[in-house]
C-alpha cells in the first residue's frame, strides 16, 4: 500500500525532482520559489507580456494578434495595441491562443485522493445527516497529485464540495495553486451542499441477492421524512439565531449554547449565500424549486439532467444549473442516445443559467474541456461551449468580476495553448494562476520522464 | 380468371418488393466524396468507397455504382473504420462467476443479451466490434466472445464466427478481493499477489498433465480415455496457442510475472488488459510480442491505478508494442474517438497511429484484422461517417454501418423520436402504468439493471476496471 507513496520520499525521486527543476529553470530562466515536490511548485511571480497571440477574451470579441500584459497577479492590459512595461518577461504568442483558465463548478478536488479501497485518503463525506459546519477548505489536501494533473490541462479554478448525508457541508472555491489551503482559497465558504432528498426505491445492496427494492409508497414516505428533517433543522437554526440576536440586545436573557452546526446554517437560510442542491430528475428539480420558494433561500443545482424541463421555475427563482452529466449514460432505456449530450443546449434555449462541470472527485477533472466540446457537437455553439467552462461557471459562483474572461483588472488565471482549448489534441504551453507562471509538471510528467527512455 | 391472375401477380409483387429493396441495398452501397481515414494507408481526400455484399470492393475517386445502389453523400465529412473495443462487458447479463479462483469452464457466450440498449448507444459512438470479457474476480476467469454490434439481429449473428477464442485472466486488487468483502463468506484463496501467480501456475501444471494424459491415450500408450475436464480444456488450448489470453492487471510487476509464467509454460499472452503501468516494462512486453489494451488517461480510482499516466500509449508505441485503447464501460465506449485523440498530445503519437489504437490495433489483438479494423479492399464494410474530424470534440457520428448495413443513422434516429414519444404517452395512460396517487395501480419497479460502467460498485465481483 505504501509503495505508491514512497516515490515521493525516495532518493531517486528527490534526485529526479531536482533534475526536473533544473531543466525547468533553464528552459524558462525562471527561479522556482520552492524546491519541494511538484505539488508545491508554485511558479514565479512577475510582469509578463504574451505578445502577438490570438486572444480569446470570451467576454468580448477575439483579438487576432493581440497582447496580454500580466502584472501584480492581475491582467494589466489586453488589446491589439498595448504598451509593454519595461522589464516584462516577453512570451512570443505567435501561433498560440490565450484563454481564461477553465472553471469546474462541481468537484471534490483535494478531498479524495484514491476513492477505491483507500479510505485513509478519502475526506469527502462526514458521518451523520446534517453537517453544515463541515468545511471543504479544511479537508482539501493542497499537495494532492490531482491538482497539478488538472491545472496543466488548463483548469485553474474549481469548486470543491463535500458529499455526505443530506446537508453535506460547505463547498470552497479554490485556485489550483498554493502550498497551503489559505493560499489556494478563493471563496473558502462559498455554499452549503444539500443532497436534496429524492424518491429512491433503492433499498441497499445485498451481495447474494443483489440490489434491494423498497415499495414506491415507502420511498415517497422516506423522501418526505428526510425533507421534514431538513426543514426542522432550518427552523432550529432560525430559532437559534433569534435567541442569539435577542441575547446580543439584552444580556439579561439566557445565553444560547453554541451549536456549530446550526451556526453554520445561518448565512444560508438567510439567503445571503447559496445552497447547492444536488438533483437530477425533473421531479426532484421541481422539489428544489418549491423548497427555494418556501424557505426563501438562494439555490444552485448540481447535476441537472432534466433541468431544462423545469426552466420556468428555475428562471423565476434565479436558480442556476451546474450540469455534471455530459459523460453519463441516459437513465431510461428509451431515452434518446444523446439525451444527456443535448441537455446544455436545451437549457440554453429555455433560458436557464448553466455551466458544464465534470462532477468528478479530482483525478479526471482534466476532462472538463472535452465535456464542453461534446456539448458543442450537440446543439450548443462553440462559443457557448467555451463559455460553459469559463465565464458561465464564474457567473454562477459569483466570481465573474475576478475570473472567467480575459479583461483588464481581472485575476491573471490564463492558459496559453497551441489550438482550440476544448480540443483533446491541443497542448497547453503556458499556465498562469494569480499571475504566477507555473511549471507544466505533474505526477504524470514525472513518471513519463522517469520511464520514457528505459531500455 | 385473367383478372384474378393479374390480382395475384400484383399481390405477389407488393409483398415481395420490400425484400427486393432490402436485398438491393445490401448488394451495393456507395459512400461518396469523403475524407477517408483508412487506419492503414493514410488519409484520402474526396474519396469514394464501394461496398458489395458487405465487403469493401473499391476505394477511389468518382466510383460508379449500380443504378439501385444505396448512396451516402459524405461531402465535407470523415469516414473511419468502425471502432473496435478490446475490453467491454456490454450485453452481459452476468459478468463474474466469482466463486472459484479458476473458472475457465464458463463462457460469456451463454449470457449475451442482444437487446442491451448500450449496444445502440455504442453504435451511436461509432463502435462496431467488441471483445466481451468475463469479469476480473478470478485469477483465471471465463471465456470471452468477440462480436459485432448487429443490434436488432438474433444473438447468434453478433458472434464473429472466425474470431479466435479467448479467455480472461486477472491479477491484483480485484482477484485478491482487496476492496470489498462478501459477508458470511470465508475468504477465498488467493489473498495476495503471491497467491495469484501460484493459482495460475497450479492450473497450468494440471493442464499440462491433462494434455499429457490425452497425448498418451492418442498415442495408444494408455487404454482408457481421460475424463473430459471442462476447466482444463481451455488451458490446453492456451498451451497449444489456440486460445488468446487477455490478462487484466495494473501493476507492472504482476504483469511481468505473468509474462515470465507464460515463458515457463511456453505460451504467449495476447493482451495485457488495463496495463496502466505497462510503460514501466515496455521493452519486456515488446520482446514477447504481447499487446496492451489501456485507458487513454483514466486513472487514480484505486491504488493500483495511481501510477497510470496518459503517456502510457506513447511509450508503448515507441517501443513497438501493439497498443489499443478500450472503454471497459458502456459510457466511455461512446467516446473512444476523444480518448484516441488524447494520445496525440501525450507523447506526440501521429494521427494515424492514434486512430489505429481504436481500430486496426484492437482488431489485430483480437485476431479479427483480416475482416475489420481498417478501410481496405476486401475487408468487411464496417464504417463510420463523422460530421467532422473524429478527433474533434465537436464531431458527431452520422452513420454507422456493419458489413454495409446501416445500424445507426442520426437523421433516422431523430425522425423516429416524435413517434416514440407518442407511444410512450399512450402507454403511460394505461391503468397499469399510471403513477401512484393518480388513481392507477403502482407500477412494477424493475430490478436495478446491471450497467457495465458501474460494476465497480457491485460488491459481489469487486469491479472489472
Amino acid at each position: 500500500m505504501n509503495s505508491k507513496f514512497k516515490i515521493q520520499n525516495s532518493k531517486l525521486f528527490k534526485t529526479f525532482a531536482f533534475l526536473l527543476l533544473t531543466a525547468y529553470c533553464s528552459m524558462f530562466t525562471v527561479n522556482a520559489q520552492s524546491g519541494g515536490t511538484q505539488q508545491n511548485l508554485t511558479g514565479k511571480a512577475g510582469t509578463f507580456a504574451i505578445i502577438g497571440a490570438r486572444v480569446v477574451t470570451v467576454s468580448g470579441a477575439v483579438i487576432e494578434n493581440g497582447t496580454v500584459v500580466i502584472q501584480n497577479g492581475k491582467i494589466a492590459a489586453v488589446g491589439a495595441n498595448v504598451s509593454i512595461p519595461s522589464g516584462a518577461e516577453r512570451i512570443d504568442g505567435k501561433g498560440l491562443s490565450v484563454y481564461p483558465g477553465m472553471i469546474d463548478a462541481a468537484t471534490n478536488m483535494g478531498l479524495v485522493e484514491i476513492s477505491g479501497g483507500l479510505n485513509a485518503s478519502v475526506d469527502v463525506a462526514e458521518t451523520g445527516n446534517i453537517n453544515a459546519n463541515a468545511k471543504a477548505i479544511k479537508g482539501i489536501n493542497p499537495h494532492s497529485a490531482h491538482i497539478n494533473v488538472t491545472r496543466v490541462n488548463g483548469i485553474t479554478t474549481v469548486l470543491s464540495m463535500p458529499t455526505g448525508g443530506i446537508v453535506a457541508g460547505q463547498a470552497a472555491i479554490i485556485n489550483l495553486n498554493g502550498a497551503t489551503q489559505s493560499e489556494m482559497s478563493f471563496v473558502p465558504e462559498f455554499g452549503l451542499v444539500m443532497n436534496f432528498p429524492r424518491i429512491s426505491t433503492f433499498g441497499g445492496f445485498n451481495p447474494i441477492t443483489g440490489p434491494q427494492i423498497v415499495d414506491f409508497n415507502e420511498a415517497v414516505k422516506r423522501r418526505d421524512t428526510q425533507l421534514e428533517d431538513i426543514k426542522k433543522a432550518i427552523k432550529e437554526a432560525e430559532t437559534y439565531n433569534l435567541a442569539k440576536e435577542a441575547y446580543a440586545k439584552d444580556k439579561t436573557l439566557p445565553f444560547p449554547k453554541v451549536n456549530l452546526n446550526l451556526e453554520a446554517m445561518i448565512p444560508y437560510i438567510r439567503g445571503e449565500k447559496p445552497i447547492i442542491f444536488t438533483a437530477e430528475r425533473e421531479r426532484d428539480i421541481r422539489g428544489v424549486i418549491k423548497f427555494v420558494e418556501e424557505m426563501k433561500v438562494k439555490g444552485i443545482i448540481v447535476g441537472g439532467q432534466e433541468a431544462w424541463k423545469a426552466a420556468d421555475g428555475l428562471k423565476k427563482n434565479n436558480i442556476a444549473v451546474v450540469y455534471t452529466n455530459m459523460f453519463s449514460l441516459p437513465v431510461r432505456d428509451d431515452d434518446a442516445y444523446d439525451y444527456l449530450f443535448e441537455a446544455p443546449s436545451k437549457m440554453q434555449k429555455a433560458g436557464v443559467q448553466f455551466a458544464i462541470s465534470t462532477g468528478d472527485d479530482g483525478a479526471n477533472v482534466r476532462d472538463l474541456p472535452y465535456q464542453a466540446g461534446v456539448a458543442g457537437g450537440y446543439g450548443l455553439s462553440k462559443e457557448d461551449a467555451l463559455k460553459s467552462v469559463t465565464l458561465y461557471p464564474a457567473q454562477i459562483l459569483g466570481i465573474s468580476d475576478k475570473v472567467g474572461s480575459i479583461e483588464q483588472g481581472k485575476i491573471a488565471n490564463i492558459v496559453v495553448t497551441d489550438g482550440d482549448l476544448l480540443d483533446p489534441r491541443t497542448n497547453v504551453r503556458y499556465l498562469f494562476i494569480n499571475g504566477r507562471l507555473l511549471p507544466l509538471t505533474s505526477r504524470h510528467t514525472e513518471l513519463y520522464d522517469a520511464f520514457k527512455d528505459r531500455k | 380468371m385473367r383478372k384474378l391472375f393479374v390480382f395475384l401477380l400484383m399481390i405477389s409483387i407488393v409483398s415481395i418488393s420490400p425484400a427486393i429493396v432490402f436485398a438491393q441495398s445490401k448488394t451495393e452501397v456507395l459512400v461518396k466524396n469523403a475524407t477517408v481515414m483508412t487506419a492503414a494507408k493514410g488519409t484520402l481526400e474526396n474519396t469514394d468507397i464501394l461496398i458489395q455484399n458487405g465487403k469493401i470492393t473499391k476505394i477511389g475517386k468518382n466510383l460508379k455504382a449500380a443504378a439501385n445502389a444505396q448512396i451516402f453523400d459524405a461531402s465535407g465529412k470523415f469516414v473511419t473504420p468502425g471502432i473496435v473495443d478490446a475490453h467491454s462487458h456490454t450485453m452481459l447479463d452476468a459478468i463474474n462467476e466469482g466463486s472459484f479462483s479458476v473458472t475457465s469452464m464458463t463462457n460469456v457466450r451463454d449470457v449475451l443479451n442482444p437487446h442491451d440498449i448500450a449496444i445502440y448507444r455504442a453504435l451511436a459512438g461509432g463502435v462496431t466490434s467488441a471483445n466481451l470479457l468475463h469479469g476480473s474476480a478470478n485469477s483465471i476467469g471465463g471465456q470471452n466472445s468477440t462480436v459485432k454490434f448487429k443490434y436488432g439481429k438474433p444473438v447468434e449473428d453478433f458472434v464473429i464466427a472466425d474470431a479466435p477464442p479467448g479467455i480472461k485472466f486477472a491479477m491484483g486488487e480485484n482477484v485478491k478481493r482487496s476492496n470489498f468483502q462478501i459477508q458470511g463468506q470465508t475468504p477465498r484463496y488467493p489473498r495476495t499477489r503471491m497467491g495469484v501467480v501460484e493459482t495460475m501456475r497450479d492450473a497450468f501444471l494440471r493442464a499440462k498433465d491433462y494434455k499429457q494424459a490425452w497425448d498418451d491415450y492418442k498415442a495408444k500408450k494408455t487404454k482408457v480415455p481421460p475424463r473430459k475436464d471442462l476447466e482444463l480444456e481451455p488451458l490446453v488450448e492456451i498451451l497449444e496457442g489456440k486460445r488468446l489470453v487477455h490478462a487484466h492487471g495494473y501493476r507492472s510487476d504482476e504483469h511481468l510475472n505473468l509474462l515470465l509464467l507464460a515463458d515457463e509454460f511456453g505460451f504467449k499472452v495476447a493482451t495485457l488488459q488495463h496495463g496502466l503501468e505497462a510503460y514501466k516494462i515496455a521493452p519486456e512486453i515488446a520482446k514477447r510480442g504481447t499487446g496492451v489494451s489501456i485507458f487513454a488517461d483514466y486513472w487514480g480510482y484505486k491504488l493500483e491505478a495511481y501510477d497510470a499516466i496518459p503517456y502510457n500509449a506513447a511509450i508503448l508505441w515507441k517501443n513497438g508494442v501493439l497498443v489499443s485503447i478500450n472503454s471497459d464501460s458502456d459510457e466511455r465506449m461512446r467516446r473512444l474517438n476523444i480518448d484516441a485523440a488524447k494520445v496525440m498530445k501525450y507523447g506526440n503519437v501521429p494521427e494515424e497511429e492514434a486512430l489505429k489504437m481504436i481500430t486496426f490495433n484492437p482488431a489485430k489483438q483480437l485476431g479479427i484484422d483480416k475482416r475489420t479494423g481498417s478501410i481496405e479492399v476486401g475487408k468487411d464494410a464496417d464504417l463510420v461517417i463523422w460530421s467532422e474530424h473524429p478527433f474533434s470534440p465537436y464531431a458527431r457520428v452520422e452513420t454507422t454501418m456493419i458489413e454495409g448495413e446501416v445500424y445507426f443513422d442520426r437523421n433516422k434516429d431523430i425522425a423516429k423520436r416524435a413517434e416514440l414519444e407518442k407511444e410512450r404517452t399512450e402507454l403511460e395512460k394505461l391503468d397499469a402504468n399510471k403513477a401512484p396517487g393518480s388513481g392507477g395501480t403502482p407500477p412494477k419497479v424493475p430490478g436495478e439493471k446491471r450497467i457495465a460502467d458501474r460494476d465497480d460498485a457491485d460488491q459481489t465481483d469487486g469491479g472489472n476496471r
